[in-house]
C-alpha cells in the first residue's frame, strides 16, 4: 500500500534538505527542496509500491538542482553564494563556513557524488543510474570527491552508506 | 574528525523544515495536486482529525480511530497526494469551536460524501434533519428513510459515518433511552448529548 505523500515529507525532508544544499549550494537548496517535492507530488500516485522513494526524491532533486543552478546563471546574481572571509556569523545556522567553501569547489559530478553516497546514503549503483555511466565511475567520482574535500577542509573523514 | 550527513545539518532545520513544509501545502494547493488536505485540532472530545478534498470535508476522525490509521484509509481510498495542510480546514475547524462553546447549533460546510455509499450514505445524507438538542431511535431513522425494517443497517450507517459531529449520528440513541454505542466512544456520545440539552 502506497502511505500518504505527508509520510514520504516526514521521512525523507530532512536528507532531501542536505542533499539540496550540497548540490545546489546553501543558497539556493530551499528552492530545490521546494521544486523537488512538488515535482515528486505530482508523480507520487504513479510511483511504484515498493520503488525506492528515497532514491526517487534524489533523483528528482538532481534534476531540479540544475534547474535552480541555470536558472540563477541566467539573471545575475544578488549577493555572493558564501562570504570570501570566515565570520562570526558564516552561513545561517551552519558552523562550518570551510566546508560548505569547499563542496561548492568540487567539478559537479563529485559534488553529485559525494551527496548521493555519504549525505543520502545511496548504493552506486543507484548513483550511476541518476548520473549516467558506470557503477564504478559513481563509485571514483565520489572517492575522488573525498580526496578532493580532504585537500580542502583538512581533518575530512567521510563515512557513508557501505555499497 | 570524521564527517557525516550530520556535517551538512543546521542547527535550524526543524524550523526551515517545517516552513517548507508549509509552503509545499500551499503551493501544491495553487497547483491543483492537494487531492487530500488534512489538519488535527484540540477538542473537548479530544484531539479530532479533520480531512478535506477540493469538494468539500470528506472525513473527521476521533483519536480513538487511530489518525495515522485514518490517513492510510484516506490514501487508499481517495488518493495517496495526502498532505498535512491546514488552510483548506480553516472554516471546519472554526465551526466545530463554535459548536463546542454552545455557540453553533448547525453547519455551513460543503461535504464530500465519497467515502460512503449505497443506504449508508443515505442515511448519512439524513442526519443532518435530526436537529440541535433532538434524538431519534435506530428504528426511527429506520422509518423516515422509507425502510423500517433496516435497524440494523441504521446502526450500521452511523457506526461507519466519515463525517462524526458534522454529520451528527450522536443523535440516533437505543429506543430504551440510552445513548447506545458511538465512533467515538459512548462516553463522548453522552457528552455530546449533554452539550447539546445544556
Amino acid at each position: 500500500m502506497k502511505q500518504p505523500f505527508e509520510k514520504v515529507v516526514e521521512q525523507h525532508g530532512a536528507t532531501v534538505l542536505r542533499v539540496c544544499r550540497v548540490i545546489a549550494g546553501v543558497h539556493d537548496a530551499e528552492d530545490a527542496w521546494s521544486e523537488t517535492f512538488l515535482a515528486a507530488m505530482r508523480g507520487y500516485p504513479d510511483l511504484p509500491d515498493d520503488a525506492n522513494a528515497e532514491a526517487w526524491l534524489v533523483t528528482i532533486a538532481h534534476r531540479k538542482a540544475i534547474d535552480v543552478l541555470r536558472a540563477r546563471t541566467r539573471r545575475p546574481a544578488p549577493v555572493a553564494e558564501l562570504p570570501e572571509a570566515p565570520t562570526a556569523l558564516g552561513v545561517p545556522g551552519a558552523g562550518d563556513g570551510d566546508l560548505w567553501r569547499a563542496v561548492a569547489a568540487l567539478p559537479d559530478k563529485q559534488r553529485q557524488a559525494v551527496a548521493y553516497h555519504y549525505v543520502a546514503g545511496l548504493a552506486y549503483a543507484e548513483i550511476a543510474e541518476i548520473l549516467g555511466g558506470s557503477t564504478d565511475a559513481a563509485r571514483r567520482a565520489a572517492a575522488d570527491g573525498i580526496k578532493n574535500l580532504r585537500k580542502n577542509y583538512p581533518g575530512a573523514a567521510m563515512e557513508g552508506a557501505p555499497s | 574528525m570524521n564527517m557525516s550527513a550530520d556535517h551538512f545539518a543546521f542547527p535550524s532545520d526543524a524550523d526551515t523544515l517545517s516552513r517548507l513544509r508549509d509552503r509545499l501545502g500551499l503551493a501544491a494547493e495553487a497547483q491543483g495536486l492537494l487531492d487530500v488536505a488534512y489538519t488535527t485540532i484540540d477538542s473537548p472530545v479530544g484531539p479530532l482529525l479533520l480531512a478535506a478534498t477540493p469538494w468539500g470535508l470528506v472525513r473527521v476522525a476521533y483519536a480513538v480511530e487511530d489518525h495515522d490509521r485514518v490517513l492510510d484509509t484516506l490514501s487508499r481510498r481517495l488518493s495517496p497526494r495526502v498532505l498535512r495542510a491546514p488552510k483548506r480546514l480553516d472554516a471546519a475547524a472554526r465551526e466545530l469551536d463554535e459548536y463546542f462553546s454552545g455557540q453553533r447549533r448547525g453547519f455551513d460546510l460543503p461535504l464530500d460524501l465519497s467515502l460512503s455509499a449505497g443506504f449508508r450514505q443515505l442515511v448519512q445524507r439524513y442526519l443532518p434533519e435530526i436537529g440541535y438538542g433532538q434524538t431519534r431511535t435506530y428504528g426511527q431513522v429506520a422509518e423516515l428513510v422509507g425502510n423500517p425494517r433496516a435497524v440494523r443497517a441504521v446502526g450500521t450507517a452511523c457506526a461507519t459515518n466519515p463525517l462524526p459531529l458534522v454529520v451528527p449520528c450522536h443523535r440516533v440513541v437505543l429506543a430504551n433511552g440510552t445513548a447506545g454505542s458511538y465512533v467515538g466512544g459512548p462516553d463522548t456520545k453522552k457528552a455530546l448529548l449533554r452539550l447539546e440539552a445544556a
